[in-house]
């Protein structure tokens, strides 16, 4: 208890004793997880090890599946964002979110894409800047700036990502959360979307899902392992440094997956 | 070696009833395409020839007066049309997103379950519903209770489609919209609902081109008139329902506008479903990504 308050000061987002359920299945148990400020927090681990329902709970669009509940403590800068009383739509502007594929909305130009959270009644102007702003920190800019008015559907999977990442940071979230954000992109989409994860924890705190060990090592400050026990039910398996996890993990389970003697 | 003999008899077999069910397959397409080209040129044939200017903006001649035509059929039949859509659009819809957006537990299922039987009721028994509602009771005939009538016709189909087109909306888009703070009415009118939208306007169209060709319901609602009416509170003339009484008329000359007015009223379907045909292609190029 009292390590847990001794680094709550650096971390913005934790977690106590998390479960997540999907009707009678539980998908996530007992999980108890830190995020430091402003670093890459990553969550690995084999398929159905429940790291994407973590993630979902974290910014509660778990709740939005038929059935789904929650058990447990989520804490946003301390505060509890299950308790009654609390607004999921203000917490969700507060912990942006960009999945595994990219989803921008198809019947909006790329300029509403970018502004489709932004505050309502600024001037068109006011409304260029914040796109401009939001499209730049997602490295996108310079080629969308010509064709603001045109459908995102026709922008490469790479670059629908990159919408995705503007439209949340336009939010201004304290917090990104990336469900395996280059899972379905090509190689170099996914070097310029690693890249970008870099320049945002100068602004963001990002907790990003993969399965990709090779990504996980490469963008991260922290890596969380986490992996499914006997009944399907995902459990963190240990948390650190992503050079110390890779290098030397303390559990053996851990070291199995590593290197590639599982999953 | 045997076994390439084998192989080599069997493929011959394959061969065989591949073609034969390939034959079997093209003449069934043939009957079913043929019949319907059947009856388009036979109307065609029959009806054009009385098409003409006077046909489509003069009201009807008495027996015995040559020319006259069905403008206020076709004014009737847009003004009917027009209310039942106004009234069908907005309940359809509406249950449309309660059921793909709330659709479980028992009311939303009998929801569905009452509107499929409703699709499956006879137009007539329908007709014969408005009567007994709009009709009796106000012991007058008029357009608003044809209106009521094609309402229903239409409901089924808007509510089930409409429910489709809006489930068929990816969830990750929904998510997406949600996961940026929007609540669930702006997500669903702001993302979810332009996304469905060439879907819905695709069922709108078909449930148009349903209940445009329908003359049972009209018997005992709009009844028809011989005069220019625009007021939805009186009896009206309907396109379809002067087909059937010119049809079943013993004059020629009223027939062959029979034959007239049934050509035009395939045309209007067909404009109608080439264009929920249209709508449908944006639809699916929209939810392509």
């Amino acid at each position: 208890m009292s390590a847990t308050s001794a680094i709550a000061g650096t971390q913005l987002l934790a977690t106590e004793d998390l479960s997540a359920y999907y009707g009678e299945r539980k998908a996530l148990g007992d999980v108890s997880i830190g995020f430091r400020r402003k670093a890459v927090t990553a969550v690995i681990g084999p398929s159905g090890c429940g790291k994407t329902t973590l993630l979902r709970c974290l910014n509660r669009i778990h709740e939005v599946a038929f059935d789904a509940r929650v058990e447990g403590r989520v804490l946003l800068e301390g505060q509890d964002i299950y308790v009654s009383g609390v607004d999921p739509m203000s917490i969700r502007r507060r912990i942006g979110m960009v999945f595994q594929r990219p989803n921008p909305f198809p019947t909006l130009s790329i300029l509403d894409n970018a502004l489709a959270c932004a505050p309502r009644g600024l001037s068109r102007q006011g409304r260029l800047d914040v796109a401009e702003r939001a499209l730049r920190s997602a490295a996108l800019w310079d080629e969308v700036k010509d064709k603001l008015r045109t459908s995102p559907l026709r922008l490469s999977g790479g670059q629908q990502q990159r919408l995705c990442i503007a439209r949340a940071v336009a939010a201004e979230p304290e917090v990104l959360l990336m469900d395996e954000p280059t899972a379905s992109l090509d190689p170099i989409a996914t070097a310029v979307i690693e890249e970008l994860m870099d320049s945002l924890t100068d602004t963001f705190t990002i907790v990003a899902v993969t399965h990709n060990m090779q990504q996980a090592a490469r963008v991260s400050d922290v890596t969380a392992f986490m992996l499914a026990d006997e009944h399907g039910v995902g459990r963190l398996i240990e948390m650190d440094d992503t050079a110390k996890l890779f290098t030397k993990p303390s559990d053996h389970r851990t070291e199995d997956y590593i290197t590639g003697r599982f999953g | 070696m045997t076994v390439g003999a084998l192989r080599y008899r069997r493929l011959k077999q394959r061969r065989v009833f591949g073609s034969l069910g390939t034959a079997l397959a093209l003449l069934c397409s043939v009957l079913a395409a043929g019949s319907l080209l059947a009856i388009l040129g036979y109307v065609v044939v029959q009806g054009v020839s009385a098409i003409n200017w006077n046909f489509l903006t003069q009201l009807p001649h008495p027996i015995g007066v040559p020319g006259g035509g069905v403008g206020n059929g076709i004014l009737g039949t847009f003004i009917i049309i027009g209310i039942a859509t106004a009234m069908a659009v907005p309940i359809g819809l509406l249950t449309g997103i309660y059921l793909a957006l709330f659709g479980r537990g028992p009311i939303p299922e009998a929801l569905r379950f009452l509107s499929d039987v409703l699709s499956g009721v006879p137009s007539i028994a329908i007709g014969l519903f408005a009567y007994a509602v709009l009709v009796a009771p106000l012991k007058h005939f008029s357009a608003l209770s044809a209106s009521f009538a094609f309402m229903m016709l239409m409901l089924p189909l808007l509510v089930r489609t409409s429910e489709q087109a809006i489930r068929s909306v990816p969830q990750t888009v929904r998510e997406g919209a949600l996961a940026l703070g929007m609540s669930n009415f702006r997500a669903t009118v702001r993302i979810v609902l332009p996304t469905a939208r060439p879907a819905i306007i695709t069922a709108l169209l078909l449930a148009i081109a349903r209940v445009t060709g329908e003359t049972a319901p009209l018997l005992f609602t709009a009844f028809g008139s011989q005069y220019w009416e625009a007021n939805p509170n009186n009896p009206m003339a309907v396109l379809a329902l002067q087909v059937f009484n010119y049809a079943i008329s013993p004059y020629p000359d009223w027939q062959a506008q029979a034959w007239a007015g049934a050509f035009l009223l395939v045309v209007a379907v067909f404009i109608l479903s080439l264009g929920a045909r249209l709508m449908l292609r944006r639809a699916m190029r929209g939810l392509d990504s």
